[in-house]
């Protein structure tokens, strides 16, 4: 017979374990809110100073200098052209690479090349900065002999090739999940495996393909040392690719580097930088999420 | 008659229709092949050209010196022995807090809006950029706890970071257990604790290392954060040692030493023009991707090996 006593011990022990479980767990909501508190406590600090018009207006960022122009433009700019560069590799090879797993490789190349996909996607990415600061830069100088050693062309390019295993292996999961008697009614109809792959996968998938590139986006807009590493850290107002320019997260870089001491100006700036900078990631989020929510198709 | 020749005619059309399209269609098996071995290609080739360029400094002084203003007498002393203590600290931080939250969403947790508002939670932080980590870090760990730019700080950042990894990673392995393993075990009268510590934990062993080690493999390449709370990448000294001769043995001081890590090391090197430290870079990026690669696969083999030896 089991006693009482030790069934109201194990029940006991049982729910403390289970509030700690449950504390546990709420690591992740306390993280979200420190996230925000200390970007809004840091920034507001920073906006007393600086007033939001001049902030979104101003086209020159400078807080570091005697004459300290605080206007964001430019690092956004910088931020949106070596996303755009970066996108403009990742979506088409991206998607390429992904139908071709997802509907016309034999079995072996696709179970050799997603282990291969999922561990470049490991790689550190300083060390993708400096493929782009000294392999990358010197091949494109050929190319475009103007070319300064510091841009966002090569930055961009370098960021659009580290996301390609990301996106490829995420979007061929999507496709991968669209059932086999959508793509076996589409044969049938006489369709080959590229117009059943385009008409009827893609569609099909489509909640995974754009949560795909939404996360891929929130990469490239988020990465921080390729861009710190081979794309100058001068903000700079131009969405030239061609010239160099800093990014939201190369600035914070740059000015962790520095020792600036604890609530100066130039400390509370890189929070606001970072308020940004979420704000961003986060609008990407909401995109990608209702997008995945209108095309979601019930199999 | 007329309408047979009509339907000769379109069948010829149909012919050429059908053979053209699938012309484009091997033609798609032909550029999608090329553009996925281009894709590997061009990264291949840089994994080489960094392992080529690094080469010269590969030796025994590299990982026994410390960083230093020759570049041929620079090494990565100081920043391996930072990386192994920073990724001891996030180890012991996140696996225990990552494992307990997915036991908690997987077998504990009521379907409802709080249980939701974690999970979205979870989500959310995957998705928030490394860099705002360091901002976190360095409001919060660096200023507000006070624990100044230390090995303790950038280790906290990075269980973080890393958290949501464990998580997932933990999740799937749990829900691979089958309910029926569950069943049986409260059908003899376990508790919800007993069947999870006895029956589910044991079972998902191999995915909750394979999470583990994925992680840290992504803790230790990141820079962005770490550089945010401020590492110094000049550091000619190395931590208190954790191990002491004198009771009690043990010694936390180095918790609060400052440090340096492998990937600022690199950055570092990266940022100076003098092209000497540029192989220096390259050797400490060859040593940083060997090790990450290195983790990946292990963690690959144990979800393989684990696969294998589990028969429900």
């Amino acid at each position: 017979m089991i006693s009482r006593s030790a069934l109201r011990y194990r029940k006991l022990r049982d729910r403390v374990v289970e509030s700690f479980l449950l504390l546990a767990g709420l690591v992740a909501v306390f993280t979200t809110i420190a996230i925000v508190a200390i970007l809004l406590i840091e920034s507001s600090a920073f906006f007393e100073h600086v007033s939001l018009v001049e902030f979104f207006t101003d086209t020159m960022w400078t807080p570091l200098f005697a004459d300290a122009h605080y206007g964001i433009l430019p690092l956004v700019a910088g931020t949106l052209t070596t996303t755009l560069v970066a996108l403009a590799v990742a979506v088409p090879l991206g998607t390429t690479i992904a139908i071709y797993l997802s509907e016309f490789a034999p079995t072996q190349v696709r179970e050799t090349v997603k282990p291969i996909l999922e561990l470049l996607g490991a790689v550190p990415t300083v060390v993708y900065g400096y493929f782009a600061l000294t392999m990358v830069t010197p091949v494109l100088q050929k190319l475009i002999p103007e070319l300064p050693g510091f841009n966002m062309l090569s930055a961009g390019l370098v960021i659009g090739l580290m996301i390609v295993p990301y996106v490829s292996s995420l979007s061929e999961d999507a496709m991968r999940a669209v059932p086999r008697y959508m793509r076996e009614g589409s044969y049938a109809m006489g369709a080959t495996r590229l117009q059943t792959a385009l008409r009827v996968v893609v569609p099909g998938a489509f909640s995974g393909l754009a949560a795909a590139f939404i996360l891929g986006i929130s990469r490239a807009v988020g990465e921080t040392m390729v861009v710190a590493i081979a794309a100058g850290m001068q903000p700079n107002f131009t969405f030239d690719p061609r010239e160099p320019a800093a990014t939201i997260t190369a600035y914070i870089v740059q000015v962790s580097l520095g020792d600036l001491p604890h609530g100066s100006i130039g400390y509370q700036s890189i929070f606001a930088a970072g308020l940004v900078l979420m704000a961003i990631t986060l609008v990407f989020n909401v995109i990608g999420f209702s997008l995945t929510r209108r095309f979601r198709e019930a199999y | 008659m007329s309408t047979s020749s009509a339907s000769y005619r379109d069948i010829d059309a149909l012919r050429q229709d059908l053979s053209r399209r699938k012309l484009i269609d091997q033609l798609f098996v032909i550029v999608g092949l090329i553009v996925m071995l281009a894709c590997l290609a061009i990264l291949a080739v840089l994994f080489i050209d960094l392992i080529r360029d690094g080469a010269p400094r590969f030796g025994w002084d590299f990982f026994t010196n410390f960083a230093s203003r020759k570049p041929e007498r620079a090494g990565i002393l100081a920043a391996w022995v930072g990386t192994s203590l920073i990724m001891l600290v996030t180890a012991f931080c996140a696996v225990p807090v990552g494992v307990a939250a997915a036991i908690y969403l997987e077998e504990y947790a009521p379907k409802n809006w709080f249980t939701a508002i974690i999970e979205i939670n979870v989500t959310n932080l995957a998705g928030v950029p490394s860099i705002v980590y360091g901002l976190l870090a360095l409001g919060l760990f660096v200023y507000q706890f006070d624990l100044g730019q230390s090995i303790a700080a950038a280790g906290f950042t990075l269980a973080l970071l890393i958290l949501p990894i464990v998580i997932v990673a933990t999740r799937e392995a749990i829900r691979a257990v089958p309910n029926a393993i569950r069943e049986a075990a409260y059908g003899l009268g376990a508790t919800r604790w007993e069947v999870t510590k006895d029956h589910v934990l044991p079972y998902s062993t191999g995915g909750i290392l394979t999470g583990m080690i994925l992680g840290l493999s992504r803790a230790i390449g990141e820079t962005a954060p770490i550089i945010t709370i401020g590492a110094l990448s000049f550091i000619a000294f190395l931590p208190q040692s954790p191990v002491k001769g004198e009771f009690p043995f043990l010694s936390f001081e180095w918790l609060k030493d400052p440090f340096t890590a492998m990937p600022i090391q690199m950055f570092n090197w990266v940022s100076r023009p003098d092209p000497e430290f540029q192989a220096n870079a390259a050797a400490a990026g060859a040593i940083l991707l060997g090790m990450t690669l290195l983790m990946n696969g292990v963690a690959i083999w144990i979800r393989y090996r684990y696969r294998k030896k589990i028969n429900w």
